[in-house]
């Protein structure tokens, strides 16, 4: 009976010891990066020179990078991630054909996201680059653009599958009542399975964005890593975690590195909230779901 | 006749969309394959890297030093994974769905974000970059899918099985050793594969932690390289033939992670939990 007491209390402390592990993450970024806070405040924000040289650091240009690319990279995603999830959900739910489209987007799921930078800087770029020139623009090949379609390569996987599992979710009571009214396939899918499942869908974007905003290599890999405010989304330009990334270890002077540590404690904010926002809803869609079969 | 029209017009759009959306896959796996294939050969696997701008050399430091990474995000992440799995599979109160909510803010936390906090807490203590370091910040990343995938697992085992367990005499202890944890073994095994898949490719967090390294190391206090790493130094390089070297690393790692994939499939199947 001792031996136990101590099994529960190892069990409970090992539960409860993932809360001051998340606690002290976040104190130790808030630690590290007060020197940039007591130095910028909350200028840190609204500034947008990046300029190590002469001990001038701010937030916007790799916020806009962030929120340029992932909003970007959503957009370019969602019609096919949707169309996956219908396929899939909708017309072949079972099947060899459903077995092999899921297991293909299983894989790009597992591709390492340094394998999508290369394949984007070997493949991409210069077509951009091509592109670029026929439209008569600096022809970088690298820039906003670029990162934000590597982006929703990598995240179509997180939308559909999630989505997917949402449509199958919805009652077949009401699909039927649809069908028997005479309405089409596409009817239903429009007007009565897409509506009803909308709060899924939403949380399957906000768990998808929280991916694309911490994405960190594939970017690094093919955004152009220029610390300024992107001028258009065919320019240069760089993430808060991809110029983490690329200055960390070159960072000598402290200011330098807590700066870097202030950004990272805004990513760490900025994903936590995309993130939480996301799991609410799941949350409340498994509870309304939990008593609808009682 | 018009809706119809609609309804085979939208269905072949979706179909069109879902092709589509396979196809760079397809043209990344054929790249890797294509690329990569040709600069595979023994001495890929057992040879050290050539020196910038020299042709040939192997990536063995970067095999041996993934599986070193490997083995210690393991040996971090599997006991306290578990454990914590095991606790919230039997509870649940408020307390254990605030433990969930912050499992799933470490599964978000950005990896870039691990590697500044393993280099804060590791790297920056010891003095130096190291595998220690690396193996910390992937067994990070880790914990929160063995967590996950336990919990999953030994939610499906019905009461009834415990319950007979109790009835027999056995205590907690011997119930969670001899019952529960065995008739859950499968989707736990296939969950740290699943972690380690996760983990093998990650590359931002071994940027300022296992750092690199040119040279064959198991030392855990010295920097290690890994084929993420290697993939990523070499693709930026100006050097053709470290590019060829990359497209070879690719390749090996997709597959090991395919295959990583896979073992755990078959294994959530094998021994999937059935009553």
């Amino acid at each position: 009976m001792r031996g136990d007491r101590w099994l529960k209390v190892l069990l409970r402390a090992s539960g409860a010891g993932t809360a001051p592990l998340a606690l002290s993450i976040l104190i130790t970024l808030i630690f590290g990066s007060l020197p940039a806070i007591k130095k910028f405040g909350l200028h840190f924000l609204s500034s947008s020179v990046w300029n190590p040289v002469t001990d001038h650091f701010g937030l916007l240009p790799f916020l806009m990078g962030t929120i340029l690319t992932s909003i970007l990279a959503l957009l370019l995603s969602f019609p096919f991630s949707m169309a996956i999830s219908i396929f899939l959900g909708v017309y072949h739910p079972e099947g060899p054909l459903s077995k092999i489209i899921s297991y293909l987007t299983d894989l790009l799921a597992g591709i390492p996201s340094v394998i999508y930078g290369f394949w984007g800087l070997v493949f991409l770029v210069p077509l951009m680059r091509k592109l670029e020139l026929s439209l008569g623009i600096p022809p970088y090949g690298v820039g906003i653009l670029t990162a934000s379609i590597v982006l929703s390569i990598m995240i179509i996987p997180y939308t559909a599958s999630l989505s997917r599992e949402i449509l199958k979710m919805v009652p077949s009571e009401i699909v039927e009542a649809s069908y028997s009214l005479g309405a089409t396939t596409t009817e239903t899918i429009l007007k009565v399975i897409l509506p009803y499942a909308k709060s899924g869908i939403l949380a399957g974007i906000f768990l998808s964005l929280g991916r694309a905003i911490g994405e960190t290599m594939a970017v690094t890999m093919v955004i152009g890593n220029s610390n300024t405010l992107p001028s258009s989304l065919f320019a240069p330009g760089n993430t808060m975690a991809s110029v983490i990334a690329n200055e960390f270890t070159e960072a000598t002077r402290s200011i330098h590195l807590s700066s870097l540590i202030y950004i990272a404690l805004w990513l760490f904010v900025l994903t936590l909230l995309v993130n939480l926002a996301g799991n609410i809803i799941v949350t409340r869609m498994e509870v309304i779901g939990e008593k609808k079969n009682l | 006749m018009k809706r119809k029209i609609f309804d085979k017009l939208f269905k072949g759009f979706v179909i069109l969309l879902t092709l589509l959306s396979v196809a760079p896959l397809l043209l990344i796996l054929f790249m890797i394959v294509k690329n990569g294939i040709t600069v595979i050969n023994w001495s890929f696997f057992v040879k050290l890297p050539a020196p910038p701008g020299n042709a040939g050399g192997g990536v063995l430091n970067s095999i041996v030093g993934t599986f070193e990474l490997i083995v210690l995000a393991v040996a971090f992440a599997i006991p306290p994974g578990i454990l914590t799995g095991v606790y919230l599979s039997e509870r649940r109160s408020r307390f254990s769905n605030v433990i969930r909510t912050i499992v799933n803010t470490l599964q978000g936390l950005p990896s870039i974000v691990v590697g500044i906090i393993a280099y804060l807490w590791v790297v920056r203590p010891l003095g130096g970059f190291s595998a220690l370091s690396g193996g910390f910040a992937l067994s990070l990343m880790m914990l929160p899918v063995v967590i996950k995938s336990t919990e999953e697992t030994l939610k499906l085992i019905p009461y009834s099985l415990k319950e007979a367990s109790f009835a027999l005499g056995a205590n907690y202890g011997r119930t969670l050793f001899k019952v529960i944890l065995p008739s859950g073994m499968g989707g736990i095994i296939s969950g740290v594969v699943i972690g380690i898949s996760r983990i093998a490719g990650e590359t931002a967090p071994l940027l300022f932690t296992a750092f690199g390294n040119p040279f064959l190391n198991v030392n855990p206090f010295k920097p290690v390289d890994a084929l993420p790493l290697l993939i990523f130094n070499y693709a930026m390089s100006p050097y053709k033939s470290w590019h060829e070297i990359a497209w070879g690393a690719s390749l090996v790692l997709v597959v090991f992670v395919l295959l990583l994939n896979f073992v755990a499939k078959m294994a959530g199947e094998k021994w999937k939990v059935r009553f």
